[in-house]
């Protein structure tokens, strides 16, 4: 067991300035108006930096810096962006500890799955396309005898990429890993709730990457991201968050015609059947953890299977044995390497999660376990923090329908496996779900019937690159951490070319 | 919070979707005074769904796919204002047996709503209609 010294404390792996400007033209660079925001800790809810508060007018000098860089970067060979982006991954593993540490205090996360997940995952992820990159080729179709189209890929240009609270280091390098593979110059928007994390990282590696390439700034949506969405100055906008500011950024893009990708969410159903409980050995035990992947990350997870669909001659036996599993989660100090959850990101998400006890319990689903606010004290005390939740009701109630984006699931039971598929694509979302069963059959045919981007089977919460992940329905456009990824960054520029010496035949 | 919740006058029998309390109305006056007239869009889905966003009215384009819940009377008198809310048909098939008050907490909600840089979040607090009103409310 470790606990690490919160940051700025004594024996601190991290230390966090007490100001935050933008990250522009690789330096930092201070916020047009002057002004700047408190960042709290959502392991005490205490402030601890602020950050500068971004503007249309910092958007302009960053999309100007992102401009300035673009062409060049845009020529860099593919060898040269792809030794970049292994440096970048190499330079992270080697401050791995820091960066972990930094990312818990920013977003309430236990060190465990910043160490073990948030961080390698990064790392791995800007060498995936460093290795993708290298190996992408273009295409050629020979039209006639003398006639040939060559398919050539070109950067976009400078792009936009709005990041999430949930993963803030992680989620920026899905994006910003392939943008750059591709030869891109981005223009990033941290979320509010996480601003910092990811300038930490920026000066980490500040001296690896041409200045202007990635720029970084920070502030509020209404203020400093609608002008990055809504601007002309980029060919394309990035986008992970929720429905609404989805469309929005999609109403956005249509003015300046320019392609989007979101991912927007989801409700995901985690489906056991029956015979997985046909003995009590290490694959019950692992869909029993299966289940309890809802709590991972606090329940703050696009693909959180916050809806646990369980056979009815298993339901009774397996959900007791779930509600223990769940119990035996340890809530703690983030920083301390035992703990399992850590604090909720904000004060409004957790407020929001307990408005989502009251409807639940108003609807008559019942409290299995959890279900209210912890109360932590000492140095936690002041920090959001919920104990994991399990609701047992039905499929039309609203807990069972909305991603609570808390560790809160809702479990109900099914007939067959016709019931099963019918309850699990009852959602307006289809982002992630997860199939237990030792049938490979069955898991072949839960895994295709289910209308979602990503279906774990026997499995839940692994995101290693080379794995598509992105939604159906209402769930969002595109897909991330695979090597198509490049596409949504990338022109296609075809050269038709004829060989032949004769006249076409038309005039 | 029922002491404090206005709900929006209606000209028929039917009851209102959709309230305020006096808190939320009260940054709506603020708001408005900097960004204009208002408008509500109910979001879904990750991060910060299930939150309402409040834009400039207009600056979200509503369509047919979109449901009108009603309209938030804030204000009283000369200086009262409307301020309409929205949620997309689809996802008000799941909650429409559901009435919703407009709260305000302390907090920093992501997404483009415009009440973000105040330190505060809209919030969504649901009931169940009733009996009688889920039958006013039937078409």
């Amino acid at each position: 067991m470790t606990v690490y010294a919160a940051p700025g404390t004594e024996g601190a792996v991290v230390t966090f300035r007490p100001r935050y400007d933008h990250w522009i033209g690789g330096e930092y660079v201070p916020p047009a108006n002057g002004q700047y925001f408190e960042n709290p800790s959502p392991v005490n809810g205490r402030t601890f930096t602020e950050v500068a508060r971004g503007d249309a007018d910092d958007i302009d000098r960053a999309l100007d810096a992102a401009h300035g860089a673009a062409p060049a970067w845009g020529r860099t060979s593919v060898t040269e962006r792809a030794i970049i982006l292994n440096k970048i991954a190499d330079r992270m593993e080697e401050h791995l500890e820091e960066l972990a540490v930094a990312e818990t205090w920013e977003n309430g996360k236990p060190v465990r799955e910043t160490l073990n997940a948030d961080m390698p995952l990064a790392i791995d992820h800007f060498r995936y396309f460093a290795g993708a990159i290298r190996a992408q080729e273009g295409s050629i179709s020979e039209i006639d005898g003398d006639t040939i189209a060559y398919h050539f890929h070109e950067p976009l240009g400078v792009v936009g990429q709005i990041i999430p609270w949930n993963f803030p280091i992680l989620m920026a390098v899905w994006k910003l890993a392939p943008a750059l593979a591709a030869g891109n110059a981005v223009v990033l928007k941290p979320a509010e709730q996480t601003p910092t994390s990811i300038l930490y990282l920026m000066e980490l590696i500040a001296d690896l990457l041409p200045p202007g390439v990635v720029n970084v700034v920070n502030g509020f949506g209404a203020e400093a991201g609608k002008p990055l969405a809504s601007s002309h100055r980029i060919r394309k906008i990035a986008f992970t968050g929720e429905t609404t500011t989805g469309r929005l950024i999609m109403q956005y893009a249509s003015q300046n015609i320019i392609p989007v990708t979101l991912e927007l969410g989801g409700k995901s159903p985690n489906i056991f059947f029956s015979d997985v409980a046909a003995a009590k050995d290490e694959f019950y035990d692992k869909a029993l953890e299966g289940f309890t992947m809802f709590a991972l990350n606090q329940g703050e997870v696009c693909t959180c299977p916050s809806r646990a669909l369980i056979q009815a001659d298993i339901y009774e036996s397996f959900l007791a044995d779930a509600v223990v599993r769940t119990e035996a989660v340890k809530q703690g100090n983030p920083l301390d390497t035992d703990t399992m959850i850590g604090a909720q990101a904000s004060n409004d998400q957790l407020e929001k999660i307990l408005s989502y006890f009251d409807i639940g319990k108003a609807e008559g689903a019942k409290v299995l376990t959890g279900g209210y606010r912890a109360e932590m004290e000492g140095d936690l005390a002041g920090g959001y923090y919920v104990t994991p939740t399990i609701f047992e009701g039905k499929n039309s109630m609203r807990i069972f329908q909305e991603e609570i984006f808390g560790p809160v699931v809702a479990v109900t039971e099914f007939g067959d496996f016709d019931d099963a598929i019918k309850v699990a694509n009852d959602t307006l979302y289809g982002l992630g779900a997860g199939v237990w069963t030792r049938s490979g059959a069955d898991a072949y045919r839960a895994g295709r019937a289910i209308e979602a981007g990503r279906v774990w089977t026997n499995c839940y919460h692994a995101y290693p690159a080379a794995a598509a992940f992105g939604g159906y329905k209402g769930s969002g456009v595109g897909r991330e951490n695979h090597k198509m990824m490049l596409d949504h960054y990338q022109q296609t520029k075809n050269l038709l070319v004829s060989y032949a010496q004769g006249a076409q035949g038309f005039f | 919070m029922s002491d404090d919740v206005r709900s929006p006058q209606v000209a028929d029998a039917r009851p209102a979707r959709v309230a305020v309390t006096d808190a939320a109305a009260e940054l709506l006056v603020r708001l408005r005074d900097k960004h204009g007239e208002l408008m509500f869009h109910q979001s879904g889905g990750c991060c910060d769904g299930s939150s309402p966003m409040c834009y400039p009215d207009g600056d979200f384009i509503t369509g047919d796919a979109d449901v009108h819940l009603g309209d938030l009377t804030i204000g009283s008198d000369g200086a009262a204002f409307t301020v309409p809310v929205w949620m997309s048909r689809n996802q008000f098939e799941y909650w429409k047996h559901t009435h919703l008050t407009i709260d305000v907490v302390p907090g920093r909600g992501a997404g483009f709503s415009v009440e973000a840089p105040e330190g505060v979040r809209f919030l969504i607090r649901s009931r169940l209609f009733t009996d009688d009103e889920a039958e006013l409310l039937r078409d």
